[in-house]
C-alpha cells in the first residue's frame, strides 16, 4: 500500500539516495561515527597533534622566540650526560616506588574496617574525602609551614616543648623527599578509599557466608576472597596512583618554590624539572626531550601493570 | 600621601577625558600603539596616568595597555612578539632583552632623540648596560637596588646603632639575635637565604668588597673562583657559623621581617610596598654596608620598555613619541610617586628631597655605585649560588670546592648561552 507513495524520492534520487540506500544498520554506523567525531577531532587537535609536535621539538632547539633549528639527538645526549637528570630519575622512582603501595595498603586497611563500620559511617567517610577535594596547592602551603623550624613550625615547636631538638624536614637532602610525599599520599588516600569500598560492596554477600559456615579464619576470607576478588579495583588503583606519583608537582613545586626541587635537587621530580627547562629557562627543545622520556616511562609503567595485574 | 596617590590620576583621567572627547572632531590621522606590561596595581595606575598625560600632549595618538599577570607575562611576549601579534611598546626585564635582540624582535632606539651621549651622561651608569654595539635598544623608567632595612625596635631593644659596615652589622646582629632553652633561634640578627636577595648581595656586592670582580668580559667569563671569592663566601657561610642568622629561618627572610622576628634584612626597593603596610612594624632603611676597606656596592636591576619591530611607519614614529615620554623626567617623577620605584635619571633621582628621602634615599645613593648583572639565565645563574652554599651546609663539602664547583657549573651555563 505505501509502495506508490514516494513523489519527493523520486525527485531527487542521486542526492538523498546514497543515505537512503543504507541498512538500518549501516545508518547506525554512520550515526555512531557522525557522534564519535567530534570527540575523535578534539582529541586529534588537542592531544595528538600537541604530542607528536613535542617529539617534533625534542629533536630540535627553540627558545620560543626565534625560529626551530634542527639538533638531531644532541638534546637526548644532553639529558643522558646530565647528573641532575639522574638525579631527578631517582627521585621520580623514589615518589612511584614509596608512595603507590604505601597509599594502596594504607587506603585498603581503612576501606576494609571503615566498611565494617556502621556508627557514623558517612561522616568518617566524608572526612577521609575531604583532602581530596582540598586544593593541592593551600595544603601544600599548610604543611610546608607545618615543618618549619622553631618558632613557626607546628611539628618542631611540638618537639621543642618536649625538650627533643629540631628535625630539619625540608631543609635536608634525606627528609625532604619522604615530608613532601607524606602529604602527597594522605591528599589522595580519600578518592582511593571509596574506590576500594565500593570495590569490597560489590563482592557478592553469600561468599562471605558460605565462608562463615565452613568455619573459615577472617584471614583466610581476606587472602582468598577478599583480595582475590578486588583485583580489578586494585588494577585500577595502581594504575591510577602510580601515574599521579610519576607526575607528582604541586605538591614539591609549592613546598620547595623558593629552591624548586631542593636543597640540592633531591626532591625534584621529572615534571618540575621539565617545567623548568621550559619556562625558566626557555630551553623548549630539552624541556620536550624530558616529556618524551617522561611519557616513555609512563608508557612502560603502565602497561607492566596492567599485564602483570591482569585477570589470568 | 594616600589621597595624592588617588587624586591625581583621577585629575589626570578627567582631563584626557576631556581632551578626548574634543580630539576625534579635529584631527583625522589618529594613530593607535599597543603598550604591554605585567599587572601590578600601582605599576597598572602609573601607567594609565602616564598614558593619560601623554594622549594629552599628543592628541594624534592613542595608546592603548594590555597588562598580564606576571606569571604568564614572559611566556605570552615571547609567544605573541615573534608571530607579530605583540604590542608596538613593550615592558621587559632588561635579562630577557640580548634574546629579544639577537632574533630581531625590538628596534634600536633612534639616536635622536635617544642619543648614546645623552643616555650616558642622565641616566645612572647602570642603564648602560642597554647599550649593544653603540646603539639603545630599551630604556628603564624607573630602577631597583637593595639596601639594609632595620627593625627600629629591636634595635632599640638591643641598644644598637645602626651599622655601616659589614663588621658593624655582624655585631649588630649578634646583640639582637634571639634563643630559646634549648638554644633554638627565636629571633634572627640578619635574615639570609641564597634564594632571595642575597646570591646579588654576594656577586655583586660582597666579593666586590673583599676586592674581586665578579664576572669578566662582560659577564661572559666567571671570576670569582678566587681569593676574593673565598673571602666572600667565608664571610658569608660565617654568618650562620657564628650564629647572628639561621638560613630558612621562618620560611622566607621577607616573612621574618615583616613578622618583626628579624632586625635586619637585605633586599630590594619593591619591598617599600608590603613593609609600609605591615601593621606595627616600625622599620628603618639603610644604605647596605661597607666592605672591610670602605668599599660599598649595590646591585640594580630594572624593567626597560622597547620598541618591538612590529611597529612601522606611522606607528613607529608614535612609539618613539610615547618612549620619550615614558623616559621623561616627568614620568620618572609621577612613578616615583604611584608605584614607588627609583627614578633612571640621575638629575630626578639626585635631588636633594629624594636623595635625602628617609626611605628611597638609600636605595637612590645605592645607584650611584651600583652593578648590574648581565644574566643568561638569572634562575639558573641563582641556583648555581643556592647550591654552593647547600653543598657547604647540608654535605659538608669543603667551601673552597664548592666555590670552584659554583664557578664551574655558572661558567657552563654561559658558555651554553652565548655559544648557541
Amino acid at each position: 500500500m505505501p509502495t506508490d507513495t514516494t513523489p519527493t524520492g523520486s525527485q531527487t534520487p542521486g542526492r538523498g539516495g546514497l543515505y537512503a540506500r543504507l541498512s538500518v544498520a549501516q545508518k547506525r554506523t554512520v550515526w555512531a561515527w557522525g557522534f564519535l567525531a567530534v570527540p575523535i577531532l578534539f582529541y586529534v587537535v588537542i592531544r595528538f597533534y600537541p604530542t607528536g609536535n613535542a617529539m617534533v621539538l625534542s629533536f630540535q632547539e627553540w627558545n620560543l622566540l626565534g625560529d626551530r633549528t634542527w639538533a638531531g639527538l644532541d638534546n637526548y645526549r644532553t639529558l643522558v650526560a646530565d647528573p641532575v637528570f639522574w638525579q631527578v630519575f631517582r627521585n621520580t622512582f623514589a615518589y612511584l616506588l614509596l608512595g603507590t603501595p604505601i597509599s594502596l595498603v594504607i587506603s585498603f586497611v581503612i576501606a576494609y574496617h571503615l566498611d565494617q563500620v556502621r556508627f557514623l559511617h558517612g561522616t568518617i567517610r566524608a572526612l577521609y574525602f575531604l583532602p581530596f577535594m582540598t586544593s593541592a596547592v593551600a595544603m601544600a602551603w599548610v604543611w610546608r609551614w607545618f615543618y618549619q623550624d622553631v618558632p613557626i613550625g607546628l611539628f618542631n615547636n611540638m618537639l621543642a616543648s618536649v625538650g627533643i631538638p629540631q628535625i630539619s624536614f625540608l631543609r635536608s637532602t634525606t627528609n625532604a623527599l619522604p615530608a613532601i610525599l607524606a602529604p602527597a599520599i594522605w591528599a589522595g588516600l580519600g578518592f582511593q578509599i571509596i574506590i576500594f569500598m565500593a570495590g569490597l560492596r560489590a563482592i557478592p554477600r553469600s561468599f562471605y557466608e558460605a565462608a562463615k559456615i565452613d568455619g573459615v579464619s577472617s584471614w583466610t576470607v581476606l587472602w582468598e576472597i577478599t583480595l582475590p576478588l578486588l583485583r580489578p579495583t586494585i588494577v585500577f588503583i595502581v594504575v591510577l596512583s602510580s601515574i599521579g606519583f610519576l607526575r607528582i608537582f604541586d605538591h614539591v613545586f609549592n613546598m620547595t618554590s623558593a629552591d624548586p626541587g631542593g636543597p640540592l635537587n633531591s626532591t625534584k621530580p621529572l615534571v618540575l624539572m621539565i617545567y623548568q627547562t621550559a619556562f625558566s629557562s626557555y630551553d623548549m627543545g630539552y624541556a620536550a626531550a624530558q616529556t618524551v622520556v617522561l611519557f616513555v616511562i609512563l608508557l612502560v609503567v603502565s602497561l607492566i601493570q596492567l599485564r602483570l595485574l591482569r585477570d589470568r | 600621601m594616600m589621597n595624592r596617590r588617588i587624586r591625581t590620576p583621577l585629575a589626570a583621567l578627567a582631563t584626557s577625558a576631556a581632551a578626548l572627547a574634543f580630539a576625534p572632531g579635529a584631527q583625522a590621522q589618529q594613530v593607535t600603539i599597543e603598550y604591554w606590561q605585567y599587572f601590578f596595581e600601582s605599576r597598572v595606575t602609573a601607567m594609565e596616568q602616564l598614558i593619560a598625560n601623554f594622549e594629552a600632549a599628543n592628541p594624534d595618538i592613542n595608546v592603548e595597555m594590555t597588562h598580564f599577570p606576571y606569571a604568564d607575562y614572559r611566556t605570552r611576549t615571547a609567544v605573541a612578539i615573534p608571530a607579530g601579534e605583540g604590542p608596538d611598546v613593550v615592558q621587559l626585564f632588561y635579562g630577557w632583552l640580548n634574546d629579544y635582540i639577537a632574533e630581531g624582535l625590538i628596534q634600536p632606539l633612534p639616536a635622536d632623540p635617544f642619543s648614546a651621549e645623552m643616555i650616558g651622561s642622565e641616566f645612572f651608569p647602570m642603564v648602560q648596560a642597554m647599550q649593544v654595539d653603540g646603539s639603545y635598544y630599551a630604556l628603564p623608567t624607573a630602577v631597583r637596588s637593595l639596601a639594609l632595612f632595620y627593625n627600629e625596635r629591636l634595635l632599640e631593644a638591643a641598644g644598637v646603632e645602626v651599622p655601616t659596615t659589614l663588621e658593624e652589622l655582624v655585631a649588630a646582629a649578634a646583640a639582637t639575635t634571639e634563643r630559646d632553652g634549648a638554644g633554638n633561634v627565636t629571633q634572627v640578627g640578619l635574615t639570609t637565604g641564597m634564594t632571595a636577595q642575597d646570591h646579588h648581595w654576594f656577586r655583586e656586592v660582597l666579593i666586590r668588597q673583599f676586592g674581586g670582580e665578579p664576572y669578566l668580559d662582560n659577564y661572559r667569563t666567571v671570576n670569582y673562583d678566587t681569593e676574593a671569592g673565598r673571602a666572600a663566601l667565608d664571610f658569608y657561610l660565617g654568618l650562620e657559623e657564628q650564629g647572628v642568622t639561621s638560613t630558612g629561618f621562618m620560611d622566607e627572610p621577607q616573612a621574618a621581617f615583616r613578622a618583626g622576628r628579624a632586625a635586619f634584612h637585605i633586599d630590594g626597593s619593591f619591598r617599600i610596598g608590603a613593609l609600609q603596610d605591615s601593621r606595627g612594624l616600625q622599620w628603618g632603611v639603610t644604605e647596605l654596608p661597607a666592605g672591610p676597606d670602605g668599599t660599598r656596592s649595590n646591585y640594580a636591576s630594572y624593567w626597560v620598555n622597547a620598541i618591538t619591530s612590529s611597529a612601522e611607519g606611522a606607528e613607529y614614529e608614535a612609539a618613539v613619541r610615547f618612549m620619550e615620554y615614558i623616559t621623561s623626567p616627568e614620568a620618572m617623577e609621577i612613578w616615583l610617586e604611584v608605584v614607588g620605584e627609583l627614578p633612571a635619571r640621575v638629575d630626578v633621582g639626585m635631588t636633594p628631597e629624594n636623595a635625602d628621602d628617609p626611605v628611597f634615599g638609600p636605595f637612590i645613593r645605592g645607584l650611584e655605585y651600583a652593578n648590574t648583572t648581565i644574566f643568561a639565565d638569572e634562575s639558573a645563574q641563582r641556583q648555581v649560588m643556592v647550591d654552593m652554599v647547600e653543598r657547604v651546609r647540608l654535605q659538608g663539602m669543603d667551601p673552597g670546592e664548592s666555590l670552584t664547583a659554583a664557578a664551574t657549573a655558572e661558567q657552563a651555563i654561559l658558555d651554553s648561552y652565548y655559544n648557541q
